[in-house]
């Protein structure tokens, strides 16, 4: 599995864990396109604060890296990376490429 | 430590954090602890993490290394701490970052962590150690007031930021304790404090327990975003 690959494993997975504690019309797709931010989102801010923690831990503990996806480099993006589930995994690759070149 | 409480307390080395260490150990939970050096308690129920509070990179490794060992730890004490008498004239500025460090940066690293943890369980108490010298205003402790005064602050703000998942966090107002933190601390000083209290005494670390208590019982879950100042000030 490439990084992109592992990374929206992970995002799904989280995403199936905030939907196990969600009524059914709360519960989010599982596409690239679904809105996580914003007016088209279901999530409010207690959901989303949920879902980047839990992205998180799933990187830590299943991808090694350690990251915190809301620092200040994404709170100044001009398109914040929380918008759909493609913006934030791309967000996430990126920072996984540079931990890695860093490394 | 199968269905014993996880209690998480800062700085058990010795003073409060090692006698609240070791109170809860009698009490039947199962401790974690950490601090700079190593620790002298001894128990099947006790873990100990050396490090540094104020290190995030460490203290995120503590809370992996719990997560992955313990699962969430109930309850948290923020207790590490340190303090520094000094007119503010002359108090160097590696002064004011290192207290700050300690006793600000190192319990918003452990709140943090902490509830982000607890946040699975939906169940979660939080306790911060603070100081009487916030609402003294004692001369000669404005970095250290200072640092306490930031910390009941962020006490209040995060309790309303994690009653959603079922954490209380409070703070109580420590008065002084014969511990090493005010040994360089001149008599005359702490008896004119001792003087400014309502109940003229040192505090006991029993005084002190018996609020951690109170906080932590189940029975508490409608108290949150409080600071309980000791010695009647």
């Amino acid at each position: 599995m490439n990084i992109t690959e592992n990374v929206n494993k992970v995002i799904f997975e989280s995403i199936d864990d905030l939907n196990s504690q969600m009524t059914d019309e709360g519960h989010l797709e599982k596409s690239m396109e679904t809105a996580l931010y914003g007016q088209k989102s279901k999530l409010d801010s207690f959901g989303l604060v949920n879902l980047i923690v839990d992205i998180e831990q799933r990187i830590q503990d299943e991808l090694g890296f350690s990251v915190d996806l809301a620092d200040e480099k994404a709170l100044s993006q001009k398109n914040s990376p929380f918008l759909t589930i493609n913006s934030l995994s791309d967000y996430i690759c990126g920072l996984l490429k540079e931990n890695l070149t860093t490394k | 430590m199968k269905n014993k409480k996880i209690i998480l307390i800062t700085g058990t080395r010795k003073g409060i954090g090692k006698y609240l260490a070791e109170y809860y150990l009698t009490k039947k939970f199962f401790v974690i602890g950490c601090s700079r050096n190593d620790s002298g308690i001894k128990s099947a129920n006790y873990k100990h993490y050396i490090t540094d509070v104020s290190d995030e990179v460490r203290v995120k490794d503590l809370f992996y290394d719990i997560r992955k060992n313990y699962g969430q730890p109930d309850i948290l004490i923020n207790n590490a701490g340190i303090a520094s008498m000094n007119h503010t004239l002359l108090t160097p500025l590696d002064t004011v970052e290192k207290i700050f460090r300690t006793n600000f940066f190192g319990s918003f690293l452990f709140c943090r962590e902490a509830s982000k943890l607890m946040r699975k369980k939906m169940y979660g108490r939080i306790i911060n150690m603070s100081s009487v010298a916030v609402s003294l205003d004692l001369e000669g402790e404005a970095i250290y007031a200072s640092s306490k005064a930031a910390l009941e602050k962020f006490t209040k703000i995060l309790a309303k930021e994690v009653a959603q998942y079922g954490i209380t966090v409070n703070s109580i107002g420590l008065t002084p304790v014969g511990t090493d933190l005010i040994a360089n601390v001149p008599r005359e000083k702490i008896e004119g404090l001792l003087k400014k209290l309502t109940l003229k005494r040192f505090t006991g670390f029993e005084d002190i327990s018996n609020v951690t208590d109170f906080l932590i019982r189940e029975e508490s879950n409608y108290i949150t975003g409080q600071n309980i100042n000791l010695g009647g000030v």
